[in-house]
């Protein structure tokens, strides 16, 4: 039985499901840091995933697809940085519109492109490298030779870097934690929250840009609040790019645990709980205090 | 300038939220009144290659040949169910309203009580011996199990690891009828076969979920089964690409779903949703319209069979197809009792 859970299927699933949180969590670690509050990355997901699914539909070729996912959660990510940090909105409130209005206007364009609110035709997934050593496992061969998946290790490792070890980063950790102090020392607070903001519709439009390429296809509210748990694993990783990698990485883990303890002697109702219940023994227990950057959400006003 | 933003804001959050609830064919202030059919869709809505284009089927159906009009609406989210009732039973044009999905079933009884005069249907009404049904309500229920059956026994005959899997959508006794029908059917044929069962989840949304349907599906395969069935909507289009991936078979449910996936399907459960939308449209028009009690098409009926068709024909043995028939006539003759829970 325990063999039987802890496979390499088992493992390749974990992946597969941790690396659209990962792209989106490290998006709200960029927007966070910079004092951007993002709850607009599950609409930002949304539609990553609908401008790829669009890209690749129209151009047949993914790579191009991949470019218009990207464009896509840019788009949003752009609405939001000019809506919160241009006119000093409040921000909750616009990346609830935002999610909101991502679920409406992909159903629509939806619609007219092809005729169905539901779903789009089926896309081709992005090519993988062939590993010969895993001809017998086709799905573990997928995912170890997805491109994607090894940007998303580069990218979180990288982050680290740039977040920490970069004058961009201190920049944007200065801008997000004093913003008074960064500009008396020259910084632009606004250039630098644009950049968070911008950064983070980037990763997550990837990672809606990867739901739709697993999936071969575009369907209604395909995020499915994946956007909210790459927040909630921000939260857990304390604001920190490898901390919040772990934190995504555990929440698959619990996901894949539920989705192979399916068919066993325990009731399905219990083991549709356990993601929700590992976040909750994580937050109580394990964390310790996590604190936001110190001017996150709040709109920075220059004195005059 | 703030106040410039919250009216943005406010216009966003009103079109996205009309967009979630647009209805078609506004009606002709000329129409006569309860002349037009209002039907509203389940969760996935129109193209979910599934029982909602079924009943749309049912629909058009009904236009060309009865020359009805008729108004439909997806509603976006759970909670526009009923409000989305209300909208097409208040309308004098039209005289009956359809809920597809077993999820309409509280709903249709509240709205059908403040409509007395209106008539209501609803596919997969979930139907309660104990409790009345309004007398202008017809629950329509199908055998599905029957049909489950009937797969299960194809499943369980051409499996080749003895291990079958079965998918669910959200967890009811509406998904359930499918899962014990189909491990009915697989049982009676190959007593020896495993079948694994797994759901996507215990709410509405477990049926336009296709990632998880997805990885659900490759867990079973990674667990060695080789033919999975699906009863999870468009949860269940992720089966179909989990197939493919590993070239393995799934079954498709409600409509014929060969094209999710050709080579792959090893056929499909199908659900004449159209049937019976067309069947009570035309029964309701001629006047004979028969509320408070269920309406059930099962074999008997034709309300349920399995697809096999030129496309599919090269994948089942005719020694499995002859089984299969012969399956079909006993239980037709009650001569195999198919469980329902």
């Amino acid at each position: 039985m325990i063999s039987q859970i802890f496979s390499l299927a088992f493992l390749a699933q974990t992946i597969r499901i941790t690396v659209p949180y990962s792209l989106a969590s490290l998006g709200g670690v960029y927007s966070e840091r910079g004092g951007v509050v993002n709850i607009a990355l599950e609409g930002i997901i949304l539609n990553g995933a609908f401008c790829a699914t669009v890209g690749t539909y129209y151009t047949g070729s993914p790579w191009f697809g991949l470019l218009c996912g990207i464009a896509g959660g840019l788009l949003v990510a752009a609405i939001h940085a000019v809506i919160s940090i241009h006119v000093k909105a409040d921000q909750i409130i616009s990346g609830i519109a935002l999610n909101l209005f991502a679920v409406g206007i992909t159903k629509f364009v939806l619609q007219i492109l092809f005729q169905s609110s539901s779903n789009s035709p089926r896309i081709a997934g992005l090519p993988y490298i062939k590993l010969a050593f895993l001809k017998d496992q086709p799905d573990v061969e997928h995912l170890l030779g997805n491109p994607l998946v090894l940007l998303t290790v580069l990218i979180v490792i990288a982050s680290h870097f740039i977040i920490f070890k970069t004058r961009f980063g201190l920049r944007l950790r200065s801008v997000g934690e004093n913003p008074e102090a960064a500009d008396t020392v020259g910084i632009s607070v606004t250039l630098y929250r644009y950049y968070g903001v911008l950064i983070s519709g980037v990763l997550a439009g990837l990672a809606g840009a990867w739901l739709a390429f697993d999936q071969h296809s575009f369907t209604d509210g395909m995020s499915a609040g994946r956007g909210y748990i790459a927040l909630a694993a921000m939260i857990v990783g304390k604001w920190n790019p490898l901390g919040a990698a772990a934190a995504c990485l555990l929440f698959g883990f619990a996901e894949s645990l539920q989705i192979q303890l399916q068919g066993g002697s325990l009731p399905t109702q219990f083991i549709q709980m356990i993601p929700y219940l590992a976040t909750i023994i994580v937050l109580a227990g394990f964390i310790g205090k996590s604190a936001a950057p110190g001017a996150d959400g709040i709109p920075y006003e220059k004195e005059k | 300038m703030k106040k410039v933003i919250s009216a943005v804001l406010s216009v966003l959050v009103l079109t996205s939220s009309t967009l979630l609830f647009e209805s078609c064919g506004k009606s002709q202030p000329s129409a006569p009144p309860n002349s037009e059919v209002g039907l509203v869709f389940d969760v996935g809505g129109r193209g979910d290659k599934s029982f909602n284009d079924q009943a749309y089927r049912g629909l058009v159906m009904a236009k060309d040949s009865l020359g009805i009009k008729y108004q439909y609406i997806e509603p976006g989210g759970g909670s526009d169910r009923e409000s989305a009732l209300r909208q097409l039973a208040s309308q004098k044009s039209i005289g009956i309203v359809f809920g597809v999905g077993f999820i309409f079933t509280d709903d249709i009884n509240q709205v059908a009580k403040a409509f007395p005069n209106k008539k209501f249907a609803c596919i997969d009404y979930t139907y309660d011996s104990t409790k009345a049904v309004p007398k202008n309500v017809i629950p329509i229920e199908f055998r599905e199990n029957e049909g489950s059956f009937l797969v299960g026994a194809i499943a369980g005959m051409m499996t080749k690891t003895n291990i079958v899997g079965f998918i669910g959508g959200m967890e009811s006794p509406l998904i359930r009828k499918f899962q014990v029908g189909y491990q009915a059917g697989v049982k009676y044929v190959n007593p020896k076969c495993k079948v694994l069962v797994a759901y996507a989840g215990v709410t509405g949304d477990a049926f336009k979920n296709p990632a998880k349907g997805k990885e659900l599906a490759l867990a079973q395969y990674s667990r060695g089964a080789d033919i999975i069935y699906h009863a999870a909507g468009v949860t269940g289009l992720g089966v179909f690409d989990a197939a493919r991936e590993m070239k393995k078979y799934a079954i498709g449910v409600d409509m014929d779903q060969w094209n999710e996936a050709p080579g792959y399907v090893l056929t499909s459960m199908v659900k004449k949703g159209d049937v019976a939308v067309y069947d009570i449209i035309k029964e309701w028009k001629e006047g004979k319209f028969n509320g408070g009690k269920p309406r059930v098409f099962g074999l008997k009926d034709n309300g349920v069979d399995f697809v096999y068709d030129k496309e599919n024909k090269p994948l089942i043995p005719e020694k499995v197809y002859k089984k299969v028939q012969q399956l079909r006539q006993e239980i037709i003759e009650r001569k195999i009792e198919v469980p329902n829970e």
